[in-house]
């Protein structure tokens, strides 16, 4: 027995499929062509940084397999341990020199205040997955951190929730929630840059009012 | 061993480590050059071009 056409319109899968195929413009998921304003190196930064952050996911999956121990005993790990490090770097460095471009071009015009929350959203859930990684080192400098930062998180209200002073609960927050949060958002962000476009120049007299 | 810490230059009650210091200060130098230098667009386009013949 075969569904009418009206009941295969109102499946669930037909409606996931639509709303997925609608959520950019046809051709903008991986455009080739960008208009001539894109020639600019200012305008690397941003793919500079979800580049960075494949360095970052990649390097800590390899850490995470070998534990959090493992760099300290492992010349490899070291070098791992290195890698994840400096790739978180040049994410942050990245980051926030896209974050001047962006803000210097007044990028939240043109109805793209969603994608600049998101960008502001993400860079916050940045910073907290940085300042757990600091605090799984598993040495005196975490250790250290961690005894400075209690009473910082403790006078807004949210050690009880949130113990920096617990490795084993900072160490999950960095390899699960933090990353999940991340790279959720930078999806969101990264469609929405590719369902608005780029923004154009400020100077530039064919800006569009709204999309 | 014991080792030096860092320099740290104090400017009221602003206080930052000579390296961080570096650092913004770089990222600033790297943020205007890709403002100013050119992007190398018709170097591209000519490649089409001639993959295009």
């Amino acid at each position: 027995m075969s569904a009418s056409p009206e009941e295969h319109d109102r499946s669930w899968t037909v409606a996931v499929r639509n709303r997925v195929s609608g959520l950019v413009p046809p051709g903008q998921v991986l455009p080739d062509q960008q208009p001539a304003y894109v020639a600019s190196w200012i305008y690397v930064f941003g793919v500079a940084t979800l580049a960075a952050l494949v360095v970052v996911v990649g390097s800590g999956v390899v850490l995470a397999m070998g534990g959090a121990a493992w760099w300290h005993t492992s010349s490899f790990g070291h070098f791992v341990n290195s890698v994840h490090l400096w790739s978180v770097e040049l994410f942050f460095a990245a980051m926030v020199i896209h974050l001047w471009g962006k803000f210097w071009m007044a990028a939240w015009r043109g109805n793209r205040g969603l994608t600049w929350a998101t960008g502001v959203v993400s860079f916050v859930a940045s910073i907290g997955a940085a300042f757990t990684g600091y605090l799984v080192q598993s040495n005196f400098d975490s250790q250290w951190i961690s005894g400075e930062a209690k009473d910082g998180i403790n006078s807004i209200g949210i050690g009880g929730f949130f113990n920096v002073l617990n490795p084993g609960q900072m160490l999950l927050w960095h390899v699960t929630l933090l990353p999940v949060a991340v790279g959720i958002i930078t999806v969101m962000h990264v469609v929405l840059v590719r369902r608005h476009g780029v923004v154009p120049p400020l100077d530039d007299e064919r800006e569009e009012v709204a999309r | 061993m014991v080792w030096a810490a860092g320099r740290y230059i104090d400017w009221g009650v602003v206080s930052i480590s000579l390296t961080n210091l570096l650092v913004i200060v770089g990222m600033i130098v790297i943020f205007v050059l890709a403002l100013v230098i050119p992007f190398p667009r018709e170097h591209v386009r000519e490649h089409e071009h001639e993959d295009d013949s």
